[in-house]
């Protein structure tokens, strides 16, 4: 009951103020019985008894109760942020749809005959705008994540559909990078239980992150799904920068970007594999990689498989 | 004939938007920007489809759909739910008060809204 909260907003029990502030009375109440029946058993005045009881209780009880306060008053402050986060985007998700769409019309030429120089400009409020779209849909991802309130679908979907749907987004992107993207799948098609959106959320992510941290001048990504017990795993290997072993720990973290991620790729927010990793656990699933800075990295995943 | 199309929608951008791009694709189109005004007027207009945003004020859209739903001449109307509530139980919510398709809004680009309504139209 006292733990409801808590557990709402992900917070461990040994960090719940509630909790925390139960355990704080029972052991005061414990030191006050031990203070008491030690001063007792030496045979010490009724003074003396009442003086240490009341002073054994005030050591614990006062201190304690600003610790749990100060740990109510973090715990709110957490709240605060995640709310915040949460409103902020919502609110601006109707304005950025009306700017892409406004764009669309333009780009058209639905509206007006656009000379180049325009039609330039507009290209780049649109990549921009749909830079800002993907952000905001991101930081309300993560603040659903934060708040236990992300339901993804429990539906049957293929993997393989989903891996090639997002090779098929993500071509373009390779051909401009010189990436050469090859497939290892199956001939039989593996099923699995999730949310399809998302789950080619996590695929593109992964692919994308290939793609963009090959070496200046190309390389290889390649991508196998192979049976594995009752789960299906799914292997993106390239041949890129890797990950450096300090920050090999905290990729998974949110808002995380190692220094050289950021020389290499100004764009990006560090939420994407925080989020790919809170969609394989809710499938039931696990993902981790394998990566040596200067030769490239592998991220695998592996989801359950069903008939 | 033009096939009518009916926004219940209270974003004036975005029914400029959309209206512009539906009569340049040569639907009529009437506009109501609340949820009574637009339940009024789908009864008076009769539209060929209806395209409804989920948080109007004065009636929101689950209720409207409701209304529309049990009305005698509107219940097959196909209606496009339009909205960027995109949770697993709103889309449940608005899809068991009869709406026929779904739509978030941020997800969509204003071509891929076009060929759903088109494909709506020549279904129905």
């Amino acid at each position: 009951m006292f733990y409801k909260e808590c557990g709402q907003y992900g917070i461990g029990i040994w960090k719940c103020p509630r909790f925390l502030f139960v355990i704080m009375g029972i052991a005061t109440i414990t030191g006050m019985l031990a203070t008491f029946w030690s001063f007792r058993a030496y045979g010490a005045s009724p003074e003396t008894m009442i003086i240490s009881v009341v002073l054994v209780c005030l050591g614990i009880f006062v201190p304690g109760t600003f610790m749990v306060r100060s740990f109510e008053y973090m715990a709110e402050a957490n709240r605060m942020k995640t709310e915040f986060i949460s409103i902020a985007s919502h609110q601006l998700r109707s304005p950025l749809s009306a700017i892409k769409w406004s764009l669309n019309l333009l780009l058209e030429g639905k509206v007006a005959v656009l000379d180049k120089k325009s039609r330039q400009y507009l290209e780049t409020m649109e990549q921009s705008n749909n830079r800002m779209v993907k952000l905001v849909g991101d930081l309300l991802n993560v603040s659903r994540i934060d708040q236990r309130t992300l339901k993804l679908k429990k539906e049957k979907l293929s993997i393989i559909e989903a891996i090639k749907g997002s090779i098929h987004i993500l071509q373009p992107a390779a051909e401009a990078s010189n990436v050469k993207i090859s497939l290892n799948l199956p001939s039989n098609d593996m099923e699995t239980v999730g949310d399809e959106t998302y789950f080619d959320m996590v695929i593109t992510n992964l692919v994308d992150n290939a793609i963009r941290y090959t070496k200046e001048g190309g390389g290889v990504v390649s991508i196998s799904l192979a049976k594995k017990n009752n789960y299906a795993r799914c292997e993106v290997t390239d041949n890129g920068m890797g990950i450096k072993e300090e920050d090999q720990k905290l990729i998974f973290n949110k808002f995380f970007r190692s220094e050289s991620a950021k020389n290499r790729q100004p764009v990006g927010t560090g939420l994407g594999l925080f989020i790919v990793k809170s969609v394989i656990k809710d499938m039931g699933g696990d993902i981790g990689f394998k990566s040596s800075e200067g030769k490239g990295s592998k991220f695998w995943f592996e989801v359950p498989l069903v008939e | 004939m033009a096939k009518k199309v009916l926004m219940i929608e209270d974003e004036q951008a975005l029914q400029q938007i959309l209206g512009d791009l539906l009569t340049s694709e040569g639907f009529e189109i009437v506009q109501a920007y609340d949820g009574e005004a637009g339940l009024a007027m789908a009864k008076s207009e009769k539209p060929d489809l209806i395209l409804l945003d989920l948080r109007l004020p004065k009636k929101d859209g689950f209720e409207v759909l409701r209304d529309l739903r049990a009305d005698e001449n509107l219940g097959n109307t196909p209606v496009v739910v339009f909205t960027n509530l995109e949770s697993a139980a709103d889309i449940d919510k608005a899809l068991e008060a009869g709406a026929t398709t779904y739509i978030v809004k941020a997800n969509y680009e204003l071509s891929d809204i076009l060929a759903k309504i088109r494909s709506l139209l020549n279904n129905y």
